[in-house]
This record gives structure tokens, sequence and C-alpha cells, in this order.
């Protein structure tokens, strides 16, 4: 590296970038709620779509998680959980709805 | 851009510091095996809030008690945490002094202990309006996950104010390195779950 300061400013770079994603996207998740302009299950669903996206804004500038490299065990280890998270959550969510509904 | 190849999840030290980045990848993903299945807790939980958000027995719901503005100032004091504390990390890694290192770590605390301060605030104004956790299920799966949240962010205010010891005591040797790049995947992990409690739990509830 030609300028010893070079990864320093990068690496602050980095982290500027995400704060300020991060914190365009929880404003427009909160705005959207605060000003309603389209009905509920599209709220809903804008407000869910902003808060992934902002969870992988945290993961790439916060974490540092890439997927370049993915030969790094911690890569499996996020997909397994996350595979373990999907199964479980909508697991639980389908069967129980489907129940609640049918009791009602 | 770097040189060094990434051995493990958050801030990689190689450019700066070999030897510690050496001994980092196995020392890190143990922690991140830990943030994991932390991960996997607070999913459930939110699972459980969702098959109970229409269990109110015909009490107060919690979402009756949420405020849009403690809410967004609560998530913006978090998410500022998490900037400060990725600046403490980078003035670690390039070795900007302790001065500095530990002035990020200081506004960190300081934040961390602002949000409690207003969360602790917000639940004794639901048990004051009569929303207990023992009151129906919607209520426990609130009180079950939202001050679990809190509870780990008390917890990383505890490591801070320990790591605001270490750090002045031993210097940025490798082991409080790798502690602080410990703490910070820790800090950051809080915050990735708070998105999804804001988004979940308040704006869910606070919709109309």
């Amino acid at each position: 590296m030609s300028d010893p300061n070079q990864g320093e400013k990068d690496d602050v770079r980095g982290y500027v970038a995400g704060y300020a994603l991060a914190l365009a996207l929880t404003c427009a998740a909160f705005a959207v709620v605060r000003w309603p302009s389209f009905n509920r299950i599209t709220t809903l669903a804008i407000v869910f779509t902003l808060g992934f996206a902002q969870a992988i804004v945290h993961f790439r500038y916060f974490l540092h998680i890439t997927l370049a490299k993915s030969a790094r065990d911690d890569l499996w280890l996020i997909l397994f959980s996350v595979l373990i998270i999907v199964l479980m959550v909508s697991g639980s969510l389908v069967i129980l709805m489907n129940l609640r509904a049918r009791m009602m | 851009m770097s040189a060094a190849e990434a051995k493990h999840a958050g801030i990689n030290l190689g450019d700066s510091d070999r030897e510690t980045h050496e001994k980092a990848g196995s020392e890190i993903f143990g922690f991140w095996i830990f943030l994991m299945s932390d991960a996997v807790i607070f999913a459930l939980l939110f699972a459980t809030y969702g098959v109970m958000l229409r269990g109110t027995a015909g009490g107060p719901s919690a979402a009756d008690e949420y405020r849009i503005l403690p809410a967004f100032i609560e998530t913006l004091i978090l998410l500022t945490s998490s900037f400060t504390f990725g600046m403490a990390s980078v003035a670690m890694k390039h070795g900007r002094g302790l001065r500095t290192v530990l002035a990020w770590m200081v506004i960190t605390l300081a934040l961390g202990l602002g949000f409690l301060a207003m969360e602790l605030r917000d639940f004794s104004t639901m048990i004051a309006d009569g929303a207990l956790p023992s009151r129906n299920g919607n209520l426990s799966s609130f009180f079950a996950l939202v001050p679990l949240h809190g509870l780990h962010v008390a917890a990383g205010c505890l490591w801070l104010a320990v790591m605001l010891v270490q750090v002045p005591c031993f210097g940025l040797d490798k082991r409080v390195k790798i502690n602080l790049l410990r703490l910070g995947l820790f800090w950051h992990f809080l915050d990735i779950v708070w998105i999804a409690i804001f988004s979940v739990v308040y704006l869910q509830g606070l919709i109309r």
C-alpha cells in the first residue's frame, strides 16, 4: 500500500456508508408508518422489505460479511442458522395461525 | 482493497496486526457460534410474538401502548452506538492510540445506557397502564422478547465497562484486541436484532 493511511480511510468510509444507508432505511420505514399513504398490507410489506434491506446493510458494512471468500466457516453457519430460523419460524406461524383460524 | 484474507466476521486486523490476526480466526468463530444460536432464540421469540399477536383475551394488547417517537429515538440511539463502536474498532485496528479508542467506547457506552433508560421508561409506562406480562399471551410474548434484547444490551454495557478498564490496564495487546473484536460482533448483532424488533413489533403494531 502506497499510503499507509489508505486502509484506515477505506475502513472509516465503509462505516460511514453503512451508517448513512441504515439511517436512510430506518427513516423511510418510520416515515411510511407515521404518514400512512398505502393500505395496511402494503405498508407492512414495505416496512418488512426495508427492515430486511437494513439487516443486509448491517451485515455487509458493520459485520463485514460478504459473499467473497465463501470458504469461510462462518458463512456456512449463517446459512445453516437462516435455514433453521426459516423452518421453525414459518412452521410455527403457519401451523398455529391455521389452528387459530380453525378454532375461531 | 485488503491484502490479508478475511478470517472471521467483523473487522479483520490482517492489514495492521498479522500476529493477532492469525490467532483471531478460531477464537472469533467460537463466539460467532454463540451469536448464531442466540439469533435462533430471538427468532423463536419472534415466532411466539407473531402467534400471540391476537391473543389479547379481551385485555389491552402491547400494540396499544406503542408510541412512534420513543421507538424512533431508541432506534437512532442504537444505530448511532453501532457506528461509534465501529469507529472504536477502526481506531484500534490502525493504532490510533488508547485515548481515541477509549473516547469512542465511552460514547458507545453512554448511548447504550441512554437506550436502556428510554426502554425502561417505556416498560414502566406500560406497566403503569395495566399492560402487565401476566395480563394475556400477547403481553407475555412482548415482555419475553423486547426486554430480553434490553438484557442483552445491558450485558453489552457491562462488557463495555469491563473493556474500559482492560484497555488502559493492559494496553491494546493481543487478548484485549480479540476481546474488542468479539464485543464489536455482539454489539452489531444486537443492532440487527433491534431492526427486527422495530419492524416486526413496533411498526407492525403502529400501522393503522
